[in-house]
């Protein structure tokens, strides 16, 4: 997983604290659970997060992804569960995006 | 400086040319985008080369005035095609880029517009149907139905994103004289402008009123609805 995204995402989230009713917890860390019976976040609350991953990751690395993914709201599989998830999904998108464009 | 940023889909020609004027004479600062080049040169106007349906395109587009501006406060999706023929005579392919460039179009501008209003918590997006959908115009199945999705996206969305201070609205206009009904046989027109309260043409006029008055600031209450021209 690319270590730059955690820190990127961490910074989003606590950007977030106190819009849509969300808490960032003092103790936030790669495996703080997103979303989900014990997430931090509702669903305003993710939407919010995960537009504005899209957008840092697009202004620090200039690349344009979309993490869209129809299993958001799946417990098990969603990308969305942890920072951790949610860095290594980006992660692998950027990937993709970048192998396109050699 | 503060000029509002307007986004309008489908400006080479047609409604979505006099939008792009219009805004730009009210003094916003007009980005438009179609798939070929735009003619001509209009102040405080920006085109971009791209095909509504292509995600990345859209994407570009957005993140491009995002950067460039910083805010986008009002998006027209404008650009549709459509498709006159009995149902029966349609090919395959003819529904296929009609659903895509009218739903899908409309889909992935509102999605990557919203992104971007939702920071400002504040946006106005406004799609174009047509008044052939409460009409069920029969010789147009494809692109009838391509608008009604247009119309459910227009209400669903509304709901979806009026958390993040943004109103989705559609307008639904009368035949209005451009390429779009230019191959339309003339007794067909006839009877269509017959089944208006107000049996004439509509105007670029017209239409540029409606999207004024969803785009007003005293406008912020309405959201989810659709407004057809002429009566209908
Ligand atoms: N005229 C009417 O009677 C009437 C009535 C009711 C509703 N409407 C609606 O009003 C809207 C505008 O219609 P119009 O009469 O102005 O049509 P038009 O004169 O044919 O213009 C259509 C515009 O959309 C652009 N466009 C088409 N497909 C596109 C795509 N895939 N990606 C990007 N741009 C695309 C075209 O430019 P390029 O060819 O360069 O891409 C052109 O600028 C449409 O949504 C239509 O359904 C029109």
């Amino acid at each position: 997983m690319r270590q730059d995204l955690v820190p990127l995402i961490v910074k989003q989230i606590h950007e977030l604290n106190g819009q849509h009713g969300v808490k960032v917890p003092a103790d936030l860390s790669s495996d703080t659970p997103l979303f989900g019976r014990e997430g931090i976040l509702e669903s305003l609350g993710l939407v919010s997060l995960v537009v504005s991953v899209e957008q840092a990751i697009e202004d620090e690395f200039g690349v344009s992804i979309s993490l869209a993914d129809d299993r958001a709201l799946a417990q098990t599989k969603s990308p969305y569960r942890t920072v951790a998830s949610l860095a290594e999904y980006a992660g692998h998108l950027i990937q993709q995006v970048e192998g396109q464009h050699g | 400086m503060d000029r509002p940023v307007t986004l309008v889909t489908g400006t080479r020609k047609g409604i979505g040319r006099f939008l792009a004027e219009h805004f730009v004479r009210l003094g916003h600062r007009v980005i438009g985008c179609s798939r070929s080049e735009f003619d001509g040169t209009l102040e405080h106007y920006v085109h971009y080369r791209v095909d509504v349906s292509d995600e990345q395109g859209v994407k570009q587009l957005v993140a491009d005035v995002r950067k460039t501006w910083g805010r986008l406060d009002h998006l027209i999706n404008n650009a549709g095609i459509a498709s006159m023929n009995h149902s029966l005579l349609t090919p395959l392919s003819t529904v296929r880029d009609v659903l895509t460039t009218n739903v899908v179009g409309t889909f992935l501008f509102c999605r990557e517009a919203a992104k971007v209003m939702k920071t400002m918590r504040f946006g106005r997006i406004v799609n174009l149907t047509t008044v052939a959908v409460p009409l069920k115009l029969e010789g147009e199945a494809a692109y009838v139905a391509s608008k009604a999705a247009v119309l459910s996206l227009t209400q669903v969305l509304a709901k979806e994103l009026a958390d993040f201070g943004i109103t989705v609205n559609a307008l639904g206009p009368v035949p209005t004289e451009t390429d779009l009904i230019r191959s339309v046989p003339k007794d067909k027109i006839d009877r269509l402008l017959s089944r208006q309260a107000i049996p004439r043409f509509g105007t670029f006029e017209d239409i540029a009123n409606v999207v004024d008055f969803y785009f007003k600031p005293e406008s912020g209450f309405i959201t989810g609805q659709c407004l057809y021209l002429g009566g209908v």
